[in-house]
């Protein structure tokens, strides 16, 4: 019905007059419809219109406390007070430009690493020395930069470690345990699935229990790796089972054709991997593999379980202090909001990425 | 042949081992076997040694022994005075109610949402797609950590209590909801209900043999699910119809009656159902997309009504596509259900970090929730596996 409607269309009509009629033809088509638009209108208009007069109409936007004493809405002096512990957690005030600068670098090298043309061998060697800087920066010792230690490390720049780096390692990982899963050598093989399948099978909760509470029973005596470190590893061999499977999903895809073509051709097991099976694999699973990282991304808040103060923390820490305590709910919608955006915008990443290589490789 | 391949079979026999496939494949897994292997008992001698410094006890003796602590919701009898067995099984049973109820509400909601999203009115897409993108984009811990603080913070004391609805009360002690005054008769109706199941069950199976035989249709499903109401209903009827209800009131300073929903269980099953609420949703829908239109059409030209399209052409092929992810969902909602510990729910995780805080135990507690949680796990795909094979598309 719609279709005829359209083509029947004058194409002069005016603006309001085919709006109209887009509007009679999706919205109010037959009384159902009509009803359902209706109840449609009212939630839309008291739930966007409630947020909209709590988060702007009658909230204050004025710096300090006593500024919301006579308001209904929201107090976004919250966030003019509490930013800068938001971003830097415990970190250091007098070395604040230090956990800015590795913000920078881990939002720039993502933004960068995001476009196509930087995708040459260099770019994981860049990765690394941007780590090293990274944590350099943050640790200090170097260049004449006073040590800070870990445990102070905090905030969104203790997340946004946590992520990129997590993200940086499981990927790889994840490739070494979908290829012995998927290897001819029964051993190798074994140890990959049950790898797989007991990281996959429990809790990131336990996986991180496990690396705080009983990681240090593992070590001998005297030795002893940061608890950052452990969670960090946590992180990522959880993330990585999750991945393997992403990626054995597309090995899978492939037709064998290519897998015969290429043994034809005489090329070895990595030739054939690296250049025949895998560029075609890892393009099939775009969408899934973006959207285990923004797991990874979410699930980097479970760190505040074990003491680790990330963004949550930071927040949880906020919106206890009796200052603010009657605005714990600016609090957390403002961490929302910052978690949303990472996560939406990777999102809408996978889908552009996923789009333009298909156009790429369709002749 | 030229001299080039003669020298080839000269070369050193090890040489000549070291280039044999099956050799080189045998020594590979060695190595790799042989590498875990090591590290494996590197790691346990090195825990074994630690403990034996520290004093630490091993074993699962401590399982035996009084756990001295209080649980505070238990859906079987616990007193502080109880074991850590006992303790540990009130957490198994928690996180499975938390699951389960979760799981439940979370489907309906999804498949609701899901329907939504795939709907021809924009109005009602909009509010589908807006929900999903809002609550799946953020962190779990997050809205749980929120909807705790709402709850505690924001609602009024229980002498002010919200009612949202006759005899249902909302509070920062949690949420008060009417049942059933307790009568005889409502266990009756439960094995009635089952009895009812049963006999649908084997209604359908007549049915479908009869049709086989002679053709004749009989309408199973409906009067399958009128056998399934009907019979608890008698029963129901036949103690006399009890209508007398346990409804919440509010009597001192605290509220009487009904059932209570903890503060920390609601926040925990209000933010696992609307997280895994976004997941559901968008397995329905996808289901929902992959059967193609062709084949309502082509159903619907053979001359089938709407209902039986839907029975027999749409669902069976959409539920092929939506039932090992919507399973998935189901155990990722039971793992995150974990996450009780932040918000103090006496779930699994968080009665076996306080035995392991009581007792030193780390490794035994860990074991053991690893332990329940894998079983859970293996056995659901263990289950999805077969499924599948059932299901799999029998293709010439």
């Amino acid at each position: 019905m719609t279709t005829i409607s359209e083509r029947l269309m004058p194409v002069q009509s005016s603006v309001t007059k085919r709006s109209w009629r887009w509007m009679r033809d999706n919205l109010f088509s037959t009384p159902l419809n009509t009803l359902i638009s209706l109840v449609c209108i009212y939630i839309i208009w008291n739930v966007v219109g409630g947020l909209i007069s709590w988060a702007i109409v009658n909230a204050s936007f004025i710096p300090g406390k006593d500024a919301c004493a006579e308001i209904t809405g929201a107090c976004w002096g919250y966030v003019h007070a509490n930013w800068r512990f938001l971003m830097f957690g415990t970190f250091p005030p007098a070395e604040y430009w230090r956990p800015f600068v590795a913000i920078m670098m881990l939002t720039g090298g993502m933004l960068l690493t995001m476009n196509r043309t930087f995708w040459t061998k260099w770019l994981p060697v860049v990765w690394i020395i941007g780590f090293i800087a990274v944590y350099y920066i943050l640790a200090g010792g170097v260049f004449g930069l006073t040590p800070v230690r870990t445990g102070l490390w905090g905030g969104l720049t203790l997340t946004l470690v946590l992520a990129v780096v997590g993200i940086a390692f499981a990927a790889p990982l994840a490739l070494i345990l979908a290829l012995g899963r998927r290897s001819e050598m029964p051993l190798v093989k074994v140890i990959c699935v049950v790898f797989i399948e007991v990281f996959r099978g429990v809790p990131l909760i336990s996986v991180l229990f496990m690396a705080s509470v009983m990681f240090p029973l593992f070590l001998p005596t005297g030795v002893s790796v940061d608890v950052l470190l452990r969670a960090q590893v946590g992180i990522i061999v959880f993330q990585a089972a999750y991945l393997a499977e992403v990626f054995r999903g597309g090995m899978q895809a492939i037709p064998s054709g290519q897998y015969e073509a290429a043994d034809s051709l005489g090329l070895t097991y990595w030739q054939k991997m690296g250049k025949i099976i895998l560029p075609q694999a890892l393009r099939l699973v775009i969408p899934p593999t973006m959207s285990t990282f923004i797991s990874l991304f979410k699930d980097t808040s479970l760190v505040v379980i074990i003491g680790l103060f990330d963004l949550l923390a930071a927040t949880r820490a906020a919106v206890n202090n009796p200052e603010w305590r009657p605005h714990y709910i600016e609090g957390y919608v403002f961490i929302a909001l910052i978690y949303f955006c990472f996560c939406f915008f990777m999102s809408r990443y996978s889908l552009y990425l996923d789009r333009s290589l298909k156009k790429a490789t369709s002749h | 042949m030229s001299p080039k391949h003669s020298n080839k079979s000269d070369v050193h026999p090890v040489i000549k081992l070291l280039y044999d496939k099956t050799f080189r494949s045998i020594m590979y897994q060695v190595l790799v076997f042989g590498g875990v292997f090591l590290l494996g008992w590197y790691l346990v001698s090195n825990t074994m040694a630690n403990l034996e410094r520290q004093n630490i006890a091993t074993g699962f003796g401590f399982l035996e022994r009084e756990a001295a602590f209080g649980i505070s919701e238990s859906l079987i009898h616990y007193t502080p005075e109880s074991n850590y067995g006992r303790a540990l099984l009130v957490g198994i049973t928690n996180t499975l109610k938390v699951s389960a109820t979760g799981v439940i509400l979370a489907t309906i909601l999804g498949t609701f949402i899901g329907i939504m999203t795939v709907s021809k009115n924009w109005l009602l897409r909009f509010i589908g797609l807006g929900y999903i993108e809002t609550f799946r984009n953020i962190p779990i811990l997050l809205q749980l950590i929120f909807w705790y603080a709402v709850i505690n913070r924001g609602l009024p004391g229980v002498r002010d209590a919200l009612s949202p609805l006759p005899n249902v009360f909302l509070s920062n002690r949690g949420l008060y909801l009417p049942v059933m005054a307790d009568h005889p008769a409502w266990s009756w109706v439960g094995i009635g209900f089952i009895v009812g199941i049963i006999g649908a069950f084997l209604l359908r199976k007549w049915s479908l043999k009869r049709l086989e035989a002679t053709g004749q249709i009989f309408p199973h499903l409906s009067v399958g699910i009128a056998v399934i109401f009907a019979v608890p209903f008698l029963v129901w009827l036949l103690f006399g119809a009890p209508t007398a209800m346990n409804a919440p009131s509010l009597q001192g300073f605290n509220m009487r009656g009904g059932i209570r929903m903890t503060p920390e269980f609601t926040a925990l099953l209000l933010g696992l159902t609307l997280y895994t609420t976004t997941y559901i949703a968008e397995v329905v829908r996808s289901g929902i997309l992959s059967v193609s239109r062709g084949q309502t059409e082509a159903a619907t030209s053979l001359g089938l009504r709407y209902s039986w399209v839907m029975r027999l052409i749409i669902l069976p092929q959409a539920l092929r596509v939506i039932i090992p992810p919507m399973t998935n969902q189901y155990l990722n909602l039971t793992k995150n259900s974990s996450l009780a510990v932040a918000i103090g729910y006496p779930d699994l995780v968080s009665i076996s970090n306080t035995t392991m805080n009581q007792t030193g135990q780390a490794v035994e507690a860990v074991a053991i929730f690893m332990t329940v949680y894998l079983s859970i796990s293996l056995s659901i795909s263990y289950f999805m596996n077969w499924y599948n094979k059932r299901m799999a598309l029998v293709e010439r």
